[in-house]
């Protein structure tokens, strides 16, 4: 990995003579501002589109929108909540089992896809079952694991694990199984051994197919914890989790609470995604040159 | 092997450049499982002589590829040998470096990354003589200021001159070039010709240069082996006697004019029998040539 993760070398090459301060960059990067310009008009019709009832009587209530409580409402709710031990217990949750089950997704799905890819005998036995049991959704293994699993928070990493295997294990062995045969060729004439090629050309090689997967995986796994939760109620020892968070605003009737946990969410699922973004740049400084 | 290693030295001055030859004797190969075979090469003999640039033409598809494969060891004939220096070739080795069509430089390695792979790997080679050797070699082929860049960040032309010194730090005994200048523009093609040649005219490194362009193969080559239609056999060997070293208005005399009309003419006969035996044959009776 040494060889790789050497982003130092490329910043200081492409660096302009005149050094601006990081916050100064911060300032003056357009798609930032950008963003943020869309996400405050994106508030306003929102707040407007909310309010209309109030302000011209019920008659002109606009369809969907009407029903939906308005962003200050909700950051008035979300205010209320930020303080609750209950709230960021939520949070805590939810990305234990996110992280747990996305790890372990990781962990065997990285070399499982590596082994289908590398070794045809391998390939043979196992890639039929794997392919028979990848298009269940992760969702229809709940009753089978809710009986399997003695509590609820192992079916929950369970099923956690098997939203991000699938896509990872795919990802892994469609990229090993794409790198181009005279890279191999051309390391083989320079003496690679087989340990050589796996660690010097099949490894970051499959790079960047591993962090797509792991971006995807991350996505379902985020999807799967939130129904899980939802679907089991959450431990009732406080533990319950984003989903439950919402479900439970759900049951109490609080509209609002629930958009603070649909917000909560989204604001999760970005922070997981841009980690995993920012550590592929860090191991592929090959891919960010453009 | 072990001699290989001795060879591996930072010195210009090499004294095994030059010395070595290949042959090709009854070379047989096809594709396929016993009810469905594709010959690709049939009883082929070829004589690479050392010291020389020999290109191979050929019509597309007619099996030069297939040729480069065994010559480097990622494939084996079926009947025939395959002698490098009197030793049969028994899998790929440092001692015969191929340049792979359009680039095959790793891309998540930079240009002195990917330069120095094979030493490295090897371990003959290190620390400041590796350093050096990779350095000097970067000079020769004018990347010195793309050391550290990514090969996605070169112009095809230096990618191509990257893949050359990748080669050149394993001082092989045979370069194999495998269309290595393929989808580069008109220009910078005439631009890596010319600096492929001043490369070999150096120190005549035998050398083995697969091309599908007869114009680059008389302004490159000692002999030129026309190769016909699949199953690939030698349909004539040319000698090329222009003076070295070389210049391209060289193209444009009687014996250069000669030359081309000669290969283009077998060529041109390869590649109808290809259009009439095979896939082409609607093709060619679409352009009304099919009995000509």
């Amino acid at each position: 990995m040494t060889d790789i993760a050497q982003p130092s070398t490329h910043a200081a090459a492409s660096a302009t003579p005149r050094k601006r301060s990081r916050l100064q960059k911060l300032w003056q990067n357009q798609s930032l501002w950008r963003g943020i310009t869309a996400i405050i008009v994106f508030l306003f019709f929102w707040e407007i589109g909310s309010r209309w009832d109030e302000w011209f009587g019920k008659e002109w209530m606009i369809p969907g929108v009407g029903l939906i409580p308005p962003p200050t409402d909700v950051a008035a709710t979300w205010l209320e909540v930020l303080p609750k031990v209950g709230y960021w217990e939520s949070w805590y949750s939810s990305f234990k089992r996110v992280l747990s089950g996305f790890l372990m997704a990781m962990l065997l799905g990285i070399p499982f896809g590596l082994l289908l890819a590398v070794n045809k005998y391998f390939r043979g036995i196992f890639f039929p079952p794997f392919e028979i049991l990848r298009p269940i959704p992760p969702l229809a293994w709940v009753p089978a694991s809710l009986i399997f699993w003695p509590t609820n928070e192992m079916s929950i990493a369970f099923i956690t694990f098997l939203g991000a295997f699938f896509t990872i294990v795919i990802n892994v062995l469609g990229g090993a199984r794409n790198i181009d045969v005279r890279y191999l060729r051309a390391a083989q004439s320079m003496g690679a051994s087989q340990w050589d090629l796996f660690s010097k050309i099949i490894l970051p090689g499959t790079l960047p197919s591993i962090f797509t997967g792991a971006a995807v995986g991350m996505g379902i796994t985020w999807e799967v914890v939130l129904a899980a939760e939802m679907i089991s109620g959450g431990g009732t020892q406080g533990g319950g989790g984003l989903g439950f968070f919402i479900w439970n605003s759900y049951m109490g009737g609080s509209l609002e609470q629930i958009v603070v946990g649909m917000i909560s969410v989204g604001i999760a699922g970005y922070l997981s995604s841009s980690a995993i973004r920012m550590i592929g740049d860090w191991y592929m400084p090959w891919k960010r040159l453009f | 092997m072990a001699q290989d290693t001795l060879e591996a030295s930072a010195n210009t001055a090499d004294l095994t450049a030059g010395k070595s030859k290949v042959e090709l004797r009854n070379v047989s190969k096809s594709y396929g499982d016993e009810w469905e075979q594709q010959q690709v090469i049939d009883n082929l003999s070829v004589e690479i002589r050392p010291g020389e640039l020999t290109v191979v033409v050929g019509p597309s598809g007619c099996g030069k590829s297939t040729l480069v494969n065994l010559i480097a060891g990622f494939e084996f004939p079926d009947t025939g040998e395959i002698l490098l220096d009197d030793k049969p070739v028994t899998g790929p080795a440092r001692d015969r470096m191929v340049v792979f069509q359009e680039t095959a430089l790793m891309p998540w390695q930079t240009t002195y990354q990917n330069i120095i792979f094979g030493p490295k790997l090897r371990g003959d080679l290190k620390g400041n003589a590796l350093r050096e050797e990779a350095d000097r070699l970067l000079v020769k082929v004018g990347l010195s200021e793309f050391k550290h860049k990514y090969p996605l960040q070169l112009s095809g032309g230096m990618q191509r001159r990257a893949e050359l010194a990748r080669a050149l730090i394993n001082n092989p005994r045979i370069m194999i070039m495998d269309e290595p200048f393929r989808g580069l523009d008109a220009m910078s093609r005439g631009l890596m010709q010319e600096f492929f040649l001043r490369l070999f005219e150096e120190n005549r490194r035998t050398n083995l240069f697969v091309t599908s362009e007869i114009d680059e193969a008389i302004f490159l080559a000692d002999r030129i082996i026309v190769l016909s239609n699949r199953p690939a056999n030698v349909r004539k060997v040319i000698e090329v006697n222009l003076p070295r070293p070389r210049d391209y208005k060289m193209l444009n005399s009687p014996e250069a004019y000669e030359i081309k009309r000669e290969a283009m003419g077998i060529l041109h006969e390869e590649a109808m029998k290809s259009f009439k035996s095979g896939s082409g044959s609607d093709f060619a009776e679409a352009y009304g040539k099919a009995d000509s």
